[in-house]
């Protein structure tokens, strides 16, 4: 499923609302999760998962063509946990 | 950084502010987009959400693992894992946010 398609889903269970009302839910959902990680806050969505921020160390990196040490800095990066209920559910485990 | 965690709630409200809607139906629409995701995913089907990020499912073979607190082994079933690749997008944000 790619997001166009999940905006035409909600589009169809909710006829009340135009296409671009949903196109502005959907994009506003997203954006809150990538501002709260911009900021350094987590998210958490009980049965669905957890986004988060991790932090990578500095390090000596190396150019993968020249071989040549180049210093790569510490850096933040987003990272998500999926929830225990969306992991039952992968493997089958329903309503548990 | 403020170190705070967002919920559901934070969502809706996120919602809520953008159109129309009440504090009800704004929460309504979170959940259907989660629940549509995790239908999709549990169907083993990619969920590719454009500037944000691709949620993949993964198939993980049977291996022997190790209960790291007894030391025992213990035997680890075939499983499907998920996995979250975020786009370009979010991850120059989020490394331009907490820079420094």
């Amino acid at each position: 499923m790619i997001r166009s398609e999940l905006i035409q889903k909600l589009a169809d269970e909710n006829p009340s609302l135009t296409l671009r009302e949903v196109e502005m839910i959907v994009s506003a959902i997203f954006e809150e999760i990538i501002g709260a990680l911009s900021r350094g806050d987590r998210v958490e969505l009980r049965g669905f998962g957890a986004f988060s921020v991790k932090k990578r160390d500095a390090r000596i990196g190396r150019n993968p063509r020249t071989g040549e040490s180049v210093q790569v800095e510490e850096k933040h990066v987003p990272f998500f946990k999926a929830g225990k209920l969306l992991r039952d559910r992968l493997n089958g485990l329903e309503g548990s | 950084m403020t170190g705070k965690t967002l919920t559901r709630m934070d969502l809706s409200e996120a919602v809520f502010r953008e159109v129309g809607l009440s504090r009800n139906e704004s929460a309504g629409l979170v959940e259907r987009v989660l629940e549509l995701m995790s239908d999709s995913l549990v169907d083993g089907e990619q969920v590719k959400i454009s500037s944000f990020g691709t949620f993949s499912v993964r198939s993980k073979t049977a291996r022997v693992g190790r209960n790291p607190k007894t030391g025992e082994e213990a035997p680890i079933p075939p499983r499907r894992v998920l996995t979250f690749r975020p786009s370009h997008l979010m991850k120059d944000r989020v490394a331009a946010g907490n820079k420094g």
